[in-house]
């Protein structure tokens, strides 16, 4: 009996030594409820967060606020160059239309121009070659009617001719040359 | 299975005595201190080349400035500007220490009560403060809202005493409890990859990697409601109701 009370005895012992140097959480329940451990996390919050706000407020916020304020300036200065641009565009597009419909004008004119002109000289060569065909033909008549009077004159004679060679001929005696003129004269007359 | 509470144990890295106070180096301490420096990094590396079509990294860090920026005046307005470094700050600050606490091995210093509270106390204080010194005794006004008849203030005052002092309560209670309870989810499910591993095939192993990225979630958006809440307090201190 006195044995197994000893083997009772160091086993309760040794179960206490066990207990005891277990690590302390396990005995202490949550490590969140450590006072003992308040302090130091507490002093060390203070210092890093106030470094974190230093750093924070004096370095990294200025630099990203810059970093965003230089591009919200570039961008308004991009769309101020653009509407520039788009201004001098709109400008350039005015002054070719304005261009281009004075060199409509002026073709029109050029072209009104060069028409008339030629239509006035067709028609002064057009007047030229008709009174030189005019006179021309005016010649062409004179002449006509001379050689017609000159042919003519000579008829009379011709026939004189003719008919004293056929009285001569047919009678044997010659007709005096003034009777013969006078009865062609006088044929003639009634013809004519 | 290993405790799912023993990641959350402070260990001492580098002993410090400040008279009677212990000011260690602690591994909550180590993190803190690695969140400033991820915060700085990311933002003054992010911004460095200034570039006026930013790269992806430099549009993070503009992101994060204009998140803010938005939150504050949608929220405070034009007066909240100058809180702006300070609400920004503690956004970040939160935000870092819940995305870094999540790789294996490190610490979430936001999971411990003593550091949101200290937060969320700050909080309070300082709207607390802003609020009196611009509305002086005009101020108390905000504990009976307007248009409720005077018979009914004994009954409306207290309450709405109780609700403003609850506030730093119900903000660190809020991040601290998220935290520490989704890590502890987390190391929990992971416990059971092994053993249920056996039965389950890899469902556990898949129930915690959903843990895993609804905690990311969980971190983002913890900061952000602690960040919102403290910019509604600060409207209601500038603009009472």
């Amino acid at each position: 009996m006195g044995n197994v009370l000893k083997y009772k005895l160091k086993a309760a012992f040794s179960a206490v030594v066990l207990l005891l140097a277990a690590p302390p959480a396990h005995a202490a329940g949550l490590p969140q409820l450590d006072v003992e451990k308040f302090p130091p996390q507490l002093i060390w919050l203070v210092i890093t967060f106030t470094a974190l706000y230093l750093l924070m407020s004096k370095i990294a916020l200025p630099r990203i606020s810059q970093v965003l304020e230089e591009r919200q300036h570039r961008i308004e200065d991009s769309l101020k160059k653009a509407e520039t641009l788009k201004g001098e565009a709109e400008a350039a597009r005015e002054a070719y239309e304005s261009a281009l419909t004075n060199a409509r004008a002026e073709a029109h004119t050029v072209m009104l121009e060069t028409h008339n002109r030629i239509t006035a000289d067709a028609a002064s060569r057009q007047a030229d070659l008709s009174a030189r065909l005019e006179s021309e033909i005016k010649a062409a008549e004179a002449g006509i009617g001379e050689a017609k009077d000159l042919a003519m004159g000579s008829l009379a004679e011709v026939a004189a001719d003719v008919v004293m060679a056929m009285t001569e001929k047919l009678t044997g005696d010659a007709i005096s040359e003034k009777d013969i003129a006078g009865a062609i004269d006088a044929a003639m007359e009634g013809r004519s | 299975m290993a405790n799912p509470l023993a990641q959350f144990e402070i260990k001492t890295l580098v002993p410090i005595q400040l008279g009677s106070v212990d000011a260690s180096l602690t591994n909550s301490g180590l993190f803190m201190v690695t969140t400033v420096a991820a915060i700085t990094i990311f933002l003054t590396l992010g911004i460095r080349s200034r570039n006026v079509v930013p790269g992806r990294w430099q549009s993070m860090a503009e992101l994060s400035y204009e998140f803010i920026a938005g939150m504050i005046r949608d929220n405070v307005g034009s007066e909240g500007r100058k809180y702006f470094p300070f609400i920004f700050s503690l956004f970040m600050f939160i935000l870092f220490a819940n995305l870094i606490g999540l790789i294996p091995y490190s610490f979430t210093f936001t999971s411990h009560i003593i550091v949101t509270f200290a937060m969320a106390l700050f909080v309070f204080l300082g709207v607390t403060v802003i609020a009196i010194a611009r509305h002086k005794m005009h101020f108390f006004s905000f504990f009976l809202p307007k248009g409720v008849p005077m018979v009914m203030a004994p009954i409306l005052v207290p309450i709405e005493v109780l609700s403003y002092l609850s506030r730093p309560i119900s903000l660190s209670i809020r991040l601290f409890a998220n935290m520490m309870a989704g890590h502890t989810m987390m190391k929990v499910f992971a416990g059971f990859v092994i053993p249920l591993g056996i039965f389950g095939g890899w469902a556990p192993l898949g129930v915690d990697i959903a843990l895993t990225a609804f905690e990311f979630l969980v971190a983002f958006l913890q900061a952000y409601v602690f960040t919102v809440l403290t910019c509604l307090y600060l409207n209601d201190a500038i603009n009472l109701h």
